[in-house]
């Protein structure tokens, strides 16, 4: 469906291009201008220098940790979306109004409060650190405890793209299905899975870009230690502290382009949804 | 395939849905289950069809009993109401889907499955539509596809659950037609749900009236017409005239009503209810009678008229415009029922709470 708004031609024109303007400029502004300028400074010192700011072994590590625990992450935030909405939205059980406002948690509360509680859960000093250590099992400043927190942080992306469109599709189909002889894992490959399959790609790309991008839950319990378990982000803060400030655009700009294309993925899909 | 349902129960949570269901159905038998709303009817179905399950009772489907078989052994062919097709696959494909998903050992080869489909969509009459997608098809369209769909594994029972709900007059005329060919081509045992009577009388071997989670009657159009089995069953089928009336040899009088056209009752003397359709009620001039032409109507073919009491009953009365008697409001008629039913006036106060079954053993209030 489209809307186009209709402008009564004889009414003045001067309203709604007032409107347009102001929001171009405001866009211009607080979003394309500070985008622009993460690319301006990144190549300040030229092609060369941003070539050996991206390869400095710091940063390469920094990407690749980040694309670890994307990697991580996202496949398991799909698995446990699906399985989420599926029983939110096929079952009535207890505790299943719990489940539904448990999966919201975490847009409703600071990541930097999630990094915080983890710290305390599993943290030299915490509820479980005795016995983590006592088992040499390492969750904070390591690897875990990143995966954790921003498990924790991009947990509902998916559930709640996925929600919706299986309530409303309702069990029809799956059990029209059923009586046609399908097999459970052949009901949810064959119908329930092709049903929800732009909801789902869109939910991953959000939830893709959000632990790409995450930072105030990691920068909690991963300790920045270079080389080790600085992500992408907080890699670039590092640097931006150390006063390399060229070298902290370039890393940035390698975030901006995983952004970008995020952006891009994400209307393709949009588009393909509305169609 | 003879299905036999016994005593079968249901509740969701503390309401009943079904209160002891038995019902018997012959090998390529056509019954239709007709009943108001809520009545238990998709339930019934779903439980026929493995998607539910009973709290109690008995479902054997030639000998074998089904309760102990998961849906997708049964071999149902189960028609939604809202169709279900799936809005992913063309109606080729949606119509292969119960041949596609069988075992690699049983799943016949692709050139089989083709020739199965094309054959159906012959059948359907949609050869046409084979590459569509579902949102592409009208309702019509849709209901046969999801017909063919369950049609295509060669279903041991057939099941459709309202198959013409969504569909205008003239199009469900069309498919009534269409789905009585194919059960005589197919010869598959198929039960109907409807909420429609015509649909019901027309289409069906036999049709089984339900009323809350109850078998009210099983039988033919002409029976169940002529001799409503409760006052459920009469209000169902459009009695809505009832009038209090003192029986007497079997016979119902009230002042203004000549009920000699009715057969007499085997019922004790004393106070009933007689049940009326106000299609089957002739008007006699008798300034004897109380009741008074009020009001009348004409749509172009009946003529709806409206007899008053003194203390205010009314009771409506339509007569065929071509054949009705020229008839003067403010003037006396006699009422003269051609067909009706009569019930004592106990069983009456009964048919709002639930009947109690006895091999239920329900607590009665
Ligand atoms: N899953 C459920 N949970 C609770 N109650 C239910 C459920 N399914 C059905 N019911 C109730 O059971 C009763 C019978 O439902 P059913 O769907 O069998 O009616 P029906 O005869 O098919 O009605 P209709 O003609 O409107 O389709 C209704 O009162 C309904 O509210
Ligand atoms: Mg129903």
């Amino acid at each position: 469906m489209q809307a186009v708004a209709t402008v009564n031609p004889n009414q003045s024109a001067l309203a709604p291009r007032l409107l347009i303007g102001v929001a171009v400029a405001v866009t211009l502004l607080i979003v394309v201008a500070p985008l622009a300028y993460i690319f301006a400074r990144a190549f300040a010192e030229g092609w060369r220098v941003y070539a050996a700011n991206l390869m400095h072994p710091a940063t390469v590590h920094a990407i690749w940790l980040t694309s670890i625990v994307a990697l991580i992450v996202v496949p398991i935030n799909i698995a446990f979306g699906i399985a989420a909405a599926w029983a939110i939205a096929r079952f009535r059980f207890w505790g299943r109004g719990i489940l539904v406002t448990a999966i919201e948690i975490p847009f409703s509360i600071s990541p930097i409060i999630a990094g915080i509680c983890y710290l305390l859960l599993y943290g030299r000093q915490g509820l479980l650190g005795p016995w983590l250590q006592a088992n040499d099992l390492q969750v904070m400043f390591a690897l875990p405890g990143i995966v954790l927190v921003t498990m924790f942080v991009t947990a509902p992306f998916v559930a709640r793209e996925v929600l919706p469109l299986m309530q409303a599709q309702g069990s029809e189909q799956e059990q029209a299905a059923v009586t046609l002889g399908a097999s459970g894992w052949q009901v949810f490959t064959r119908v329930t899975l092709p049903n929800i399959r732009w909801a789902l790609l869109y939910g991953a790309v959000l939830c893709t870009a959000r632990a790409v991008g995450e930072f105030g839950g990691v920068s909690v319990v991963s300790g920045n230690i270079r080389g080790q378990t600085n992500t992408l982000p907080l890699h670039v803060e590092l640097l931006f502290n150390d006063l390399n400030a060229t070298g902290a655009f370039a890393a940035a700009s390698v975030l901006t382009l995983l952004a970008l294309v995020a952006l891009v993925v994400k209307a393709a899909l949009e588009a393909r949804r509305g169609a | 395939m003879t299905i036999a349902i016994s005593s079968l129960t249901k509740s969701f949570g503390p309401t009943a849905v079904l209160r002891g269901i038995d019902l018997s159905i012959n090998d390529g038998e056509l019954v239709a289950l007709l009943g108001p709303s809520g009545s238990g009817k998709t339930t019934l179905l779903k439980i026929i069809a493995g998607l539910d399950w009973p709290d109690a009772g008995g479902l054997v489907v030639n000998g074998q009993n089904w309760l102990d078989l998961p849906a997708q052994k049964r071999r149902i062919g189960f028609v939604f109401q809202h169709y279900a097709l799936f809005p992913h696959m063309t109606v080729r494909d949606n119509i292969a889907f119960g041949l596609s998903v069988r075992p690699r050992a049983e799943r016949p080869g692709k050139s089989v499955i083709a020739a199965k489909v094309t054959e159906l969509l012959a059948l359907l009459q949609i050869p046409h539509l084979a590459d569509r997608y579902p949102t592409q098809l009208s309702g019509g369209q849709r209901q046969r596809v999801a017909l063919g769909r369950a049609l295509a594994i060669e279903p041991a029972v057939l099941l459709l659950d309202e198959p013409f709900g969504a569909l205008d007059a003239a199009i469900r005329r069309d498919l009534r037609r269409w789905l009585r060919e194919v059960h005589q081509q197919t010869g598959s045992t198929t039960l109907f749900v409807t909420h429609d009577q015509e649909e019901a009388f027309e289409l069906a071997d036999r049709v089984v009236v339900m009323g809350e989670g109850r078998i009210e009657q099983i039988g033919s159009a002409d029976q169940i017409h002529d001799r409503p089995a409760s006052p459920f069953v009469a209000r169902f089928m459009g009695a809505v005239v009832e009038l209090p009336v003192t029986l007497r040899a079997g016979r119902a009088e009230a002042a203004g009503l000549d009920a000699r056209a009715l057969e007499r009752r085997a019922m004790a003397d004393g106070p009933a209810q007689l049940f009326l359709r106000p299609d089957a009620i002739a008007l006699e001039a008798d300034p004897a009678s109380p009741w008074v032409l009020a009001h009348k109507s004409s749509n172009g073919a009946m003529i709806r008229a409206s007899m008053r009491r003194a203390d205010g009953t009314e009771v409506p009365v339509d007569l065929l415009r071509h054949s009705a008697p020229d008839l003067t409001l403010g003037t006396a008629y006699r009422l003269r029922p051609l067909t009706g039913a009569v019930f004592a006036l106990d069983g009456i106060a009964q048919s709002d709470a639930p009947r109690p079954l006895p091999i239920l053993k329900e607590k009665r209030q």
